[in-house]
């Protein structure tokens, strides 16, 4: 049945997705059985007692069986049950975390994920964990409901402002996994992903260390570019010129601005840093003052990559 | 009366175009608004609910056109979820909910109980009144902003969001009360306005099945309309209910709406079961089979209905004990369902069976409902439910149960009494041409989406990963062909009133009453108080006897 897992289920990232692709599967051939026992007997009858080839006269006058209606009855009952307590068994294994398990912090809000480790190390949109470990999250929301799906683990659970709750996954092997909002939260709904990067132990605690091998061999405004799509900065700011929740990059480096206080400043690389890290502190006129501050989440390198991709859009 | 009743497409010609009838009795405008005839208040929710349905289809064709392609097709994610959640809210609250009982129902449920009118004809013209300020209200939220919530209209996004939120949420409140004074109605007329003779045994099923969503109106509405008020007060006062910013449980709102939610599905369905057990014995001229487990699914349906409302919250946060019953409540209530398919499958063997319109319909019905019924299973199981929660699989499960279901046997029904409404018979080739090309559009359509979930793909996304766009695309072209199988059904049956009124007493050959009276039927429905002198389904009146 690998052929039709492969069509209809993304691709396992767990031991745990085994079992909810079992009884899925089982499901699907359970509902081709009985979908071709309606469709057939519908079809047969429609062929077979079709009104051109009955011989006039009176249909028969059958109002009940009570054996066949009982028939029809409990043997779909008892295959229900059966499937609850399937399903059911997933459901405790996915509810219930091992002890062990490696501890983050998930917290959403419009429109992006921010991780937090318990070294301290913060990440946005994007996490590392080892392979072969289970990971469990601990997760709120700052604003309204979202809910943290990976499709490739087959877990989701929604992300409430109002209280903690938990969702936990034992990767098996390395590999990349695709994080959804499934809980509708407004406009960029459907940007706020986040991706999984399972790592070998040993590249995950360098990933610790020092942050991505990747990322720190490319040129800073292509880093820019990816930090801007990945890092949430795409979910307010455009690079097209209309301006969205913030205003758009798009030709404001060398700019004068001016700020709610009525202060003005030039668009130069000290005032992007400042912006990045303490948004707050100038606020431009007409924007609201909701832009979470980077402090701590981009590392000094990054934040050079930012000033050079938004001076590359003129 | 004769022995054997005739077989459908057997009478020709014999209209009584030239007789006083309902619609030409009065004339003038308020002669309609102001009727307290419920056949005139069902065609006037006919012609409202049908309007509702173009404007809803509308938004959907606009929602999947946008879907073709990934990122922006042809409007901005701010315009995607105003037209989504319009479309959900328009379908719903405007077109399903009113479209059986108010619009077909209305015209046939006293017919069939040989009744001159519903219990309180006034509260019947009430309950179209209110319907039409419902409607107003919704308009309103329309032009002015818009609504960005969803259908479902969750807290704490709902109460924070801009728009026309509170607008739209009062005019369901409204629609409601219309919903509710229908089913009060249908209750009453049931019980006391049967014609003699006839016992509640003898009911066409149509007539329980009606009970039974009459029931469900009259208990789950006024905990909508409470859940939403409470979301007005929220938004306007912050009472501190649903936000959790002001102390309140943002969860409770999901509990109080899907306990209404939930049941309200069955309001939607139920009216179409009711139709499907019509038609299905008139074009098997075969009496119904299980008369009885028909007739007593519906009412467990209804009843049952009311205890699974959490299966909607399955990763919401509640507990892993609520989420155990409520997904075995889920598997009881499949039951009566598949119960009810085997009947009515049953019920043509050995049958003569013709395929006109009104049945194909039926047959899609089977097929799809079947579908719709067979992917619920999927969402009860609770670890599978965790995977496919919030995604497309969701989307295509309710669109197979409340399109593929409920609006096919709405559509079927239109066909199969508008004969008896308007006099007038459509043509049988178009007609077979238009529901093969909705139930291949359909397929196309929904089918696809199952596989788009069960890959990941979330609901309500107006962007998404490449690797989706084929089966979004395939989707949007079955939307087209959908589309324009909706639209040659309604030429089709608009047509007719272009000719000269051609349809006699009874083509199909029925049995049940609103076919022994005057095609279309006099203002008084009867010349005479019918009696009951054979089964809804006896098409061989003189069987009963010997079998
Ligand atoms: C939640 C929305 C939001 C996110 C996410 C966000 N910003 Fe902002 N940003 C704003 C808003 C609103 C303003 C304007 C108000 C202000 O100056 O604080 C702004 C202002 C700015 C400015 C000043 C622009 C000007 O025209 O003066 C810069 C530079 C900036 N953001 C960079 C970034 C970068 C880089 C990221 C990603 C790492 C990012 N922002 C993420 C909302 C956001
Ligand atoms: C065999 C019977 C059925 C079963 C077992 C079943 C089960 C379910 C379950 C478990 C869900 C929740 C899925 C989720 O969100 O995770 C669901 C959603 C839904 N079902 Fe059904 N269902 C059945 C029949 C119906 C019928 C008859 C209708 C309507 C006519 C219906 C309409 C809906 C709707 C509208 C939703 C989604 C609502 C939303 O989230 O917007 N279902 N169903
Ligand atoms: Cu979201
Ligand atoms: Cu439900």
């Amino acid at each position: 049945m690998n052929w039709l897992r492969s069509v209809m289920l993304p691709a396992e990232g767990s031991s745990y997705a085994r079992e909810v692709d079992t009884l899925y599967l089982f499901l699907v051939w359970l509902s081709v059985f009985f979908f071709v026992l309606i469709a057939g007997l519908m079809g047969w009858f429609v062929w077979r007692y079709r009104k051109s080839r009955s011989r006039g006269g009176p249909t028969p006058y059958i109002t009940h069986h009570t054996g066949l209606e009982l028939v029809w009855s409990v043997i779909p009952l008892l295959i229900l049950i059966g499937i609850f307590f399937w399903g059911f068994h997933g459901f405790i294994k996915a509810n219930v975390a091992p002890g062990d398990a490696l501890e983050i912090q998930v917290t959403g809000k419009k429109w992006l994920w921010t991780f937090e480790y318990p070294n301290g190390t913060r990440s946005i949109n994007s996490i590392h964990v080892p392979v072969g470990r289970p990971v469990k999250l601990v997760m709120s929301s700052e604003d309204v409901i979202h809910s943290f799906f990976i499709p490739s683990f087959r877990v989701k659970q929604d992300v409430l402002p109002n209280r903690y709750t938990e969702l936990w996954f034992d990767p098996v092997k390395p590999g990349v996994h695709q994080v959804f909002c499934a809980e509708y939260c407004g406009k960029s709904h459907s940007d706020m992903m986040a991706k999984i990067y399972v790592d070998d132990q040993a590249a995950y605690e360098k990933w610790l260390e020092e942050g991505d091998e990747e990322l720190k061999k490319m040129p800073l405004p292509e880093l820019g570019k990816l930090i801007y799509e990945t890092r949430g900065c795409n979910t307010c700011h455009s690079i097209d010129g209309t301006p969205g929740q913030g205003p758009s990059f798009k030709g404001i480096w060398g700019q004068q601005h001016k700020f709610a206080d009525g202060s003005t400043a030039v668009v130069d690389a000290n005032y992007i840093r400042k912006s990045v890290l303490e948004p707050q502190a100038q606020v431009r006129a007409g924007y609201e003052p909701i832009m979470p501050t980077f402090q701590g989440l981009l590392r000094e390198r990054e934040i050079l990559a930012v000033i050079e991709y938004i001076k590359s859009l003129r | 009366m004769a022995d054997v009743i005739a077989a459908p497409g057997q009478l020709s010609g014999g209209g009584t175009q030239e007789q006083k009838n309902y619609l030409n009795e009065t004339k003038g405008i308020a002669s309609w608004l102001f009727t307290v005839d419920h056949k005139r208040i069902g065609i006037m929710y006919l012609w409202a609910v049908l309007a509702s349905f173009f404007i809803g289809g509308v938004f959907a064709l606009l929602v999947r056109l946008e879907l073709l392609t990934p990122k922006e097709t042809i409007m901005s994610a701010e315009a995607y979820n105003r037209v989504f959640t319009l479309h959900g809210a328009v379908m719903v609250f405007l077109f399903i909910i009113p479209s059986i009982p108010a619009a077909l129902g209305n015209f046939v449920l006293p017919l069939m109980l040989g009744a001159k009118d519903v219990a309180f004809p006034r509260l019947n013209l009430a309950s179209f009144w209110i319907y039409a300020i419902g409607a107003i209200f919704a308009v309103t939220a329309m032009v002015t902003g818009g609504v960005d919530t969803g259908w479902t209209f969750y807290t704490p996004y709902s109460t924070t969001t801009s728009g026309a939120v509170s607008t739209m949420t009062f005019a369901a409140f409204i629609l409601g009360f219309s919903s509710i004074f229908t089913g009060i109605n249908f209750i009453a007329t049931i019980h006391k306005l049967r014609a003699p003779g006839m016992s509640w045994y003898k009911m066409p099923l149509f007539c329980w099945s009606m009970y039974a969503t009459s029931i469900i109106q009259v208990l789950a509405t006024p905990v909508l309309g409470i859940t939403l008020l409470l979301l007005i007060m929220e938004r306007a006062f912050q009472i501190g209910i649903f936000d959790a910013k002001l102390g309140g449980d943002p969860v409770l709102f999901q509990h109080f709406f899907w306990f209404y939610s939930h049941p309200a599905v069955y309001i939607m369905i139920l009216p179409g079961m009711a139709i499907i057990s019509e038609i299905i014995p008139v074009f098997s001229r075969k009496t119904i089979f299980g008369y009885k487990a028909i007739a007593f699914s519906s009412v467990a349906i209804a009843l049952v209905g009311f205890f699974v409302w959490g299966h909607h919250m399955f990763v919401s946060g509640q507990s892993v004990l609520a989420g155990a019953i409520f997904s075995f409540l889920t598997f009881l209530v499949a039951i009566p369902s598949a119960i009810k398919v085997f009947n009515w499958l049953t019920t043509m063997y050995k049958g003569q069976i013709s395929l006109k319109t009104p049945m194909l319909y039926a047959l899609s019905f089977l097929l799809l409902f079947a579908i719709g019924g067979l992917t619920g299973v999927f969402l009860g199981a609770l670890s599978v439910n965790v995977h496919l929660h919030d995604t497309y699989f969701v989307v295509a499960h309710f669109h197979y149960v409340m399109m593929g279901g409920t609006v096919i046997a709405f559509l079927g029904g239109l066909h199969y009494w508008w004969p008896k409404m308007f006099g007038r018979m459509f043509n049988e080739r178009v007609g077979a041409i238009a529901c093969a090309l909705v139930f291949i559009g359909f397929n196309v359509t929904f089918l696809t989406q199952f596989v788009l979930g069960s890959q990941g793909m979330p609901r309500r996304y107006y962007n998404y990963l490449d690797q989706f766009q084929p089966l979004h695309a395939f989707s949007t072209f079955g939307s087209w062909i959908l589309g324009l199988g909706l639209l040659i059904a309604a030429v089709n049956l608009f047509s007719t009133f272009r000719k000269k009124p051609d349809a006699p007493r009874n083509p199909w050959g029925a049995a049940t009453l609103e076919w022994q009276t005057d095609t279309p039927p006099i203002t008084h429905n009867f010349h005479h108080t019918p009696t009951i002198d054979h089964g809804p389904y006896d098409y061989f009146p003189g069987q009963r006897k010997h079998a």
